[in-house]
């Protein structure tokens, strides 16, 4: 553990200059990290997006694999353990476990608020929280804190980037129907702040109650294409029906069955997401082989998520020789971190709200049809900031 | 050389390009199209494409055999290279390549054919007589690019997502060093002194300059391009003149050649060219550059001693290789 010490007084010394040559130290580092996750339902309405029992938790257990094939380079070892929460669970005593199996890195694929008690739990017990699933806006705003980095988009960012596609597609009239649990009002709410953003009207805004029952039955089909089309008639004129339905109770059903022949987009149709299954461009397609003969699936947003945050630990970690949070940290915030994440560019941390800057793609699920930011939306500093809430307007004061 | 002199007719129509007046060797690019599943064979004198050429599926990386007459492609999602008889064009048998080969590279004496398997985060060693893997050497996560040495000593390899150069001694096949740059690293090239090694790194937005005798980044090029994003600056392809005095790197969807002067590491100049440059070629003469520009589906030609694009030949779709021979 000499050389060990040796890096990290180079790094106290001279700073930034120690990193390029971190490389040639033959340390030997391990970087353990911990994975807390609430399942999520099984109760969507196509079977094609069932959770599988490894959702997300496989695409960083890839990152692992790709992170030791280079600490083999470096004298660096990668972990991950897993545990698995009911909803409802309070997270720190998974928490407590993890710290005493020596984790220092938390990927969290937790609801909005079990991922805020994680982190108060957390706090100033040098633990670094990855979300890789919660979209919630508060979380990087009012609710942001100091020690979770946010890899998931949030809602604003989603929605602008669909925003940006229908509106430089000239569907400028939107039909707006929104579901009727508060995840559903979240989406809305930044769907509608995206359609005053980029110039869009929303001509009337509807509420499709959850009336309860299954998702999905035998005859299913029957009753849907009746139910639709009247709950979508009598609309003022409209290019594009956007739907709020985060609780997968009726946007899956509205392509092809709306009163008027309009396309669809939101929760269903044009789908904005982080990750889909059959993204490939810019070399995406050597990491969905590699997750393919891994986890024997496509990887979804959840997965990818998970594979980004553990590959910044292992980024952080390999260009400062350390597995110390404090410098993973420093170096996660500061001017060198870049990660090439198979979207076409490099993706930065917005440093007000440690949000990771990344494009948005648009899919309905078989294939890419855009990517946002698109053509034309200038950004002073990144256009990729012209995705979700900027820093001139954030209310985020990291603590 | 052996390329023939261009004949009368030949002159006249290079006039009408508006390239040198001074009679120039014929040679033969070849370009590998991606998405096309073919090689476009373009006359470097009549500047036109001359042949398309069915291939495997997703050919990207080629190379040329010493004496020209063979062409190695890289069919990766056949798991396999191919070998064409560059006289005849017909496919005349396979190398066994280990799954999807991206690039290779010919050792200096022609004998042997170093490639990266990029799903495998392997290098595979290929003997061209016998046809057969020699080794296999274990790299970092999605082998990319292979730069040789001039004594052919050192074979280089880049990690696109473990973000190293790898630095293998070809007589032993193990590395001996591990040098990291930026994000995403492509080409590696050394300088025609063997005195460094320039990586280009594609989402990093940077080229790293390694001292060749003591494997450290010793310096980093950096670009900017009036207008474009710093995202948009993405280095792949890289081209050093053989005299070693300028260096030429393609800036992937910058859609710019970037000319750099080798000893002050100063870019001298942007040269516009079509859409994601992806790799560059000399011909044999150093006169011209060639791009292969994946997105707009052509080649630019660069004429190299005034740095000015005279050219852009409509290839098949998405040009990804390039490589030319004398003849």
């Amino acid at each position: 553990m000499i050389l060990k010490h040796g890096i990290l007084a180079a790094l106290v010394g001279v700073a930034l200059a120690a990193y390029p040559y971190a490389a040639d130290a033959a340390s030997n580092i391990e970087v353990k990290a911990g994975f807390l996750r609430v399942p999520h339902t099984q109760e969507t309405l196509s079977i094609l997006t069932i959770p599988a029992a490894d959702d997300a938790i496989a695409g960083a257990r890839l990152a692992v694999e790709d992170n030791n094939t280079t600490g083999s380079f470096l004298g660096q070892a990668f972990t991950i353990e897993d545990i698995r929460l009911q909803a409802g669970d309070d997270p720190a005593a998974a928490l407590n476990t993890l710290i005493a199996h020596g984790a220092s890195f938390i990927l969290a694929d937790l609801p909005a608020a079990s991922l805020l008690a994680l982190a108060d739990a957390a706090k100033d017990k040098g633990i670094l929280i990855f979300n890789i699933s919660a979209p919630e806006d508060s979380l990087r705003e009012d609710n942001c804190r100091a020690n979770v980095f946010h890899v998931a988009p949030s809602y604003s960012m989603l929605a602008d980037g669909l925003a940006q596609y229908l509106v430089w597609k000239q569907w400028r009239r939107w039909l707006l129907i929104k579901g009727s649990h508060p995840q559903d009002e979240l989406y809305a709410v930044a769907l509608v702040r995206a359609a005053k953003k980029f110039g869009a009207k929303i001509v009337e805004e509807r509420l499709y109650e959850d009336t309860g029952g299954g998702r999905r039955s035998d005859s299913g089909s029957v009753q849907t294409q009746r139910l639709i089309p009247v709950a979508t008639q009598n609309a003022p004129a409209y290019d594009v029906l956007v739907a709020a339905d985060e609780s997968e109770v009726f946007a899956n059903y509205l392509p092809f069955r709306t009163w008027d022949p309009r396309p669809v987009a939101g929760s269903a149709g044009l789908v904005p997401m982080s990750w889909d299954g059959s993204h490939e461009q810019w070399g995406a397609i050597q990491l969905q082989n590699r997750f393919m003969k891994l986890a024997s699936r496509r990887m979804n947003a959840r997965d990818n998520n998970a594979w980004v945050a553990m590959r910044m630990i292992g980024e952080a970690a390999t260009r400062t020789g350390s597995s110390d949070p404090t410098i993973i940290r420093d170096y996660l915030t500061g001017p060198d971190f870049a990660i090439a994440a198979f979207k076409g560019q490099k993706q930065t941390l917005r440093h007000w709200n440690q949000q990771l800057r990344q494009p948005i793609l648009l899919g309905d699920g078989r294939m890419i049809v855009s990517v946002s930011p698109q053509e034309g939306f200038l950004h002073q500093t990144s256009e990729l900031d012209t995705l979700g809430f900027d820093e001139p307007e954030t209310k985020c004061k990291l603590q | 050389m052996n390329g023939s002199v261009k004949s009368g007719a030949g002159v006249v129509a290079s006039l009408a390009f508006a390239l040198a007046a001074v009679p120039a060797f014929a040679f033969t690019a070849y370009i590998s199209n991606e998405k096309g599943n073919s090689i476009s064979i373009i006359d470097t004198d009549k500047l036109a494409v001359t042949k398309t050429v069915p291939v495997g599926h997703r050919p990207r990386g080629i190379a040329l055999s010493k004496d020209g007459g063979e062409l190695y492609i890289c069919a990766g999602d056949d798991d396999l290279i191919q070998i064409l008889d560059t006289k005849t064009l017909a496919i005349i048998g396979t190398l066994p390549s280990g799954p999807d080969p991206e690039l290779l590279i010919l050792s200096p004496d022609g004998k042997l054919l170093y490639l990266s398997n990029e799903n495998d985060n392997l290098v595979t060693v290929i003997d061209v007589a016998t046809r057969k893997a020699v080794a296999e050497i274990p790299v970092g996560v999605e082998p990319e690019g292979m730069g040789l040495s001039p004594d052919g000593k050192v074979l280089v390899n880049t990690s696109e997502t473990t973000n190293m150069a790898h630095l293998i001694d070809t007589q032993t096949h193990k590395i001996f060093a591990n040098v990291l740059v930026d994000a995403r690293p492509r080409a590696a090239q050394y300088t025609p002194d063997g005195s460094e090694l320039w990586v280009s790194s594609e989402v990093g937005g940077t080229v790293s300059v390694i001292d060749a005798a003591n494997p450290k980044v010793k310096q980093k090029i950096a670009f900017e391009v009036p207008g474009l994003s710093k995202e948009a600056i993405q280095p792949v392809g890289l081209r050093f003149t053989p005299d070693g005095k300028r260096a030429f790197v393609a800036l992937g969807p910058a859609n710019r050649v970037a000319v750099i002067d080798t000893a002050t590491k100063k870019v001298e100049k942007y040269l516009l060219v079509g859409q994601r440059v992806w790799q560059l070629a000399f011909t044999p003469d150093t006169k011209y550059l060639y791009t292969t520009n994946g997105v707009s589906n052509d080649v630019s030609v660069i004429d190299v001693a005034s740095l000015k694009v005279v050219k852009s030949i409509a290839v098949g779709s998405f040009p990804w290789g390039v490589a030319i021979a004398d003849q």
